[in-house]
């Protein structure tokens, strides 16, 4: 912690900013999972089918980011040795205590999810991998069950859709319970609004879309694999909706403010046309917000007629600048609320720290652990679809390609 | 093809059937968790200690008052409060502000260093290109830990680390604090900060240590105005039961329904 230069008053501890970087970090990174959750329930309950090439990717996506969303929070602490104090002492009352559980119990869904979804390709690869050291780890990844009989998958198909189900809600629950905790604080004018769990859901969705999106076109780019363009026109599609439903909500907060023009709307006015122009008018809303809205609008309303080229270049760029709207937008939540102080007559000079616990290159290497884990896992596993799209080299014998089954079908054989 | 009761799909259905009831196990456990009297357990531990430490017997309640018409703005209360309690440079439990008011309008506050160091003036003159002009009126507020009855601090605190005793007091159980600085977000007052020494939140006690042994917090032996007042309000013949029975108090953002337990005399709608 700093002691910032300050400008007006600003109350004596409040020269301190006590959440920075991580604190942006952990809803982002939860967004991402929530939203890539969305990408892929929307294929495997929804029957979404033009999301197919993207769900299984979704899916792994969000088990990676999931997997250290709780690093920026522990990094942050000042005692993470007595982190896991929030389930074993719980405060009923407050909206932090019920991180723990909502988060085990989503990693937990996850995970059996994922499980479910690949098992039976583990197996395969178990059975036909050229390696023979990796045959223990696919046996480690089947937890030994080896079973792949057609009723063993119906079985599979029931659990997996039943989980799809509740991990929607519980995605929802683990990333608006993150808006709660800003949305419930009476101290700030800036953050105490019952639209913030909302927005933060929605355009955690954003992002989590942008982001698969992104890598689904950069990635099959590197590879050389033919990119869906259905797929692609299909997140985008995704993305443009719960952007507008974002947007629309994120300036119906600010106008509200500016509307109703309480006592603290005078100390918002600066900081929004002040310390956090920038990264309000600048990136969150005008390339953040506008620039998409109109350029991928171009790509939902011409469908078909957008060429193949121009609707990928459109899928990276406004990819892009959808994840920069969102990392704005979390900035300029968890920042701007602190960049005030509560004595509603000063600011503070907040500088972002390049090095340290809580400086930058922490929070990217945060960042990169997860692409980290998806690659390990392309390696052992593929990521755009069944065992069939894995290289051949690395298999003795590809299985036959299996039709998707779809709506009640997937309960009933 | 295994057939459908193989070994293999048996412990298949094992599983699974193990992973419903563990699963189930745990979110039974979790709401029974949650549900009783264990989660409790801090605010209970705490207010145990804080009971038997205590040797001003039951009934006690605590209060403050701040007669803002009193304070000359000296900082002995700040001196006194960072010597007695070690509180880390940057840092206040308690500290005094300034407010000097203009014909124009203009309202000047500021607390260098917390006015620790007292302030260079009286009643700060205000420079303009025109002239030196003087201000229409002025005064100091000192502030603190408003202990409030119903805290956002306590409500916030995730692991219950934060709690009150039975006097009323708002303290910080520092062996279970996790320093996620939740309850720092959470107090209107700027009252709280995460000590970079103990890595935990911390905050005005009313000096509980010395009110445990029958002293007064240090910044009240300390005033030399008599405009910090301490003592139990549960007892009518208290002096601060008197001043609070003689005086029009008021308390800090009370818009905000947190109830404080500090009041103040001669609060200037200005303060905030």
């Amino acid at each position: 912690m700093h002691h910032y230069i300050t400008e007006g008053y600003v109350l004596p501890n409040q020269a301190h900013i006590y959440w920075t970087t991580m604190i942006v970090l952990y809803p982002y990174i939860t967004g991402i999972v929530a939203g890539a959750f969305i990408i892929s329930s929307l294929h495997h309950v929804f029957d979404k089918d033009e999301l197919k090439p993207v769900s299984r990717f979704a899916m792994v996506m969000a088990f990676a980011f999931l997997l250290f969303a709780t690093l920026p929070l522990l990094n942050h602490l000042g005692h993470p040795e007595r982190a896991l104090n929030i389930m074993f002492t719980p405060n009923v009352t407050s909206a932090m205590a019920g991180f723990g559980f909502i988060y085990s119990t989503y990693l937990f869904i996850l995970a059996v999810e994922i499980w479910l979804v690949y098992r039976t390709d583990i197996v395969h690869l178990y059975q036909h991998t050229r390696y023979p050291a990796l045959k223990p780890v696919y046996w480690l990844l089947a937890l030994g069950i080896l079973d792949i009989s057609e009723e063993a998958k119906r079985v599979d198909r029931r659990v997996m859709i039943v989980l799809a189900s509740i991990g929607i809600p519980a995605a929802c629950g683990l990333h608006g319970y993150v808006g709660f905790i800003f949305g419930a604080i009476k101290a700030n004018p800036w953050w105490a609004s019952p639209l913030m769990p909302v927005i933060f859901l929605l355009s955690a969705i954003v992002s989590g879309v942008a982001m698969v999106m992104l890598c689904y076109i950069v990635i099959h780019w590197l590879q050389r694999r033919e990119i869906n363009g259905e797929c692609v026109h299909a997140l985008i599609e995704t993305a443009w909706y719960f952007l507008i439903i974002d947007v629309a909500l994120e300036m119906l907060e600010l106008i509200n403010h500016a509307y109703m023009a309480n006592e603290d709307w005078t100390i918002l006015k600066q900081l929004v046309t002040g310390k956090l122009f920038v990264s309000m008018f600048i990136i969150q809303i005008l390339l953040g917000s506008v620039v998409p809205f109109f350029v991928m609008g171009y790509v939902v309303v011409f469908k078909q007629r957008v060429p193949a080229m121009v609707r990928n270049l459109i899928g990276v760029c406004c990819g892009l600048l959808l994840l920069a709207q969102v990392a704005a937008m979390r900035w300029n939540v968890v920042m701007g609320g602190q960049m005030f102080s509560k004595s509603l007559r000063g600011f503070l000079n907040f500088q972002v720290d390049l090095y340290g616990r809580e400086g930058l290159i922490a929070g990217a290497v945060i960042l990169c652990l997860p692409f980290v884990v998806i690659f390990v896992f392309s390696r052992l596993l593929p990521l755009w679809g069944g065992v069939e799209s894995f290289p051949k080299e690395w298999m003795k014998e590809t299985p036959p390609v299996r039709q998707p089954l779809k709506g009640w079908s997937k309960f009933t054989s | 093809m295994t057939s459908l009761h193989s070994p293999d799909d048996v412990s298949r259905r094992a599983f699974l059937e193990a992973v419903a009831k563990t699963g189930g196990q745990s979110f039974l456990f979790g709401s029974l968790f949650v549900n009783t009297a264990l989660l409790r357990l801090p605010q209970v531990e705490a207010g145990a200690k804080a009971r038997a430490e205590s040797e001003t017997g039951k009934g006690v309640i605590y209060g403050f008052v701040v007669d803002t018409t009193k304070c000359i703005g000296c900082g002995s209360c700040v001196r006194a409060c960072r010597a007695e309690n070690g509180v880390p440079e940057g840092y206040n439990r308690t500290w005094v502000e300034q407010y000097t008011f203009y014909r124009d309008g203009e309202v000047f506050v500021n607390s260098p260093n917390g006015g620790e160091d007292g302030f260079a003036e009286q009643l700060p003159t205000r420079n303009r290109p025109s002239g030196d002009e003087a201000p229409m009126r002025g005064f100091f507020v000192p502030k603190l830990c408003n202990h409030c009855i119903d805290t956002p601090c306590i409500q916030v605190c995730p692991v219950g680390a934060s709690f009150k005793t039975d006097e009323g007091v708002v303290l910080v159980d520092h062996e279970r604090c996790v320093g996620c600085g939740y309850c720092v977000q959470a107090c209107p007052f700027g009252s709280r900060y995460l000590n970079p020494e103990t890595g935990t939140a911390d905050k005005c006690t009313w000096c509980h240590h010395r009110v445990v042994k029958g002293l007064l917090p240090a910044c009240v032996v300390s005033c030399p105005a008599e405009a910090r007042i301490f003592g139990n309000v549960s007892d009518p013949d208290s002096k601060i039961s008197r001043i609070l029975a003689t005086n029009r108090v008021q308390v800090l953002k009370s818009f905000l329904g947190t109830r404080p337990r500090t009041r103040y005399i001669g609060l200037d709608s200005e303060v905030i």
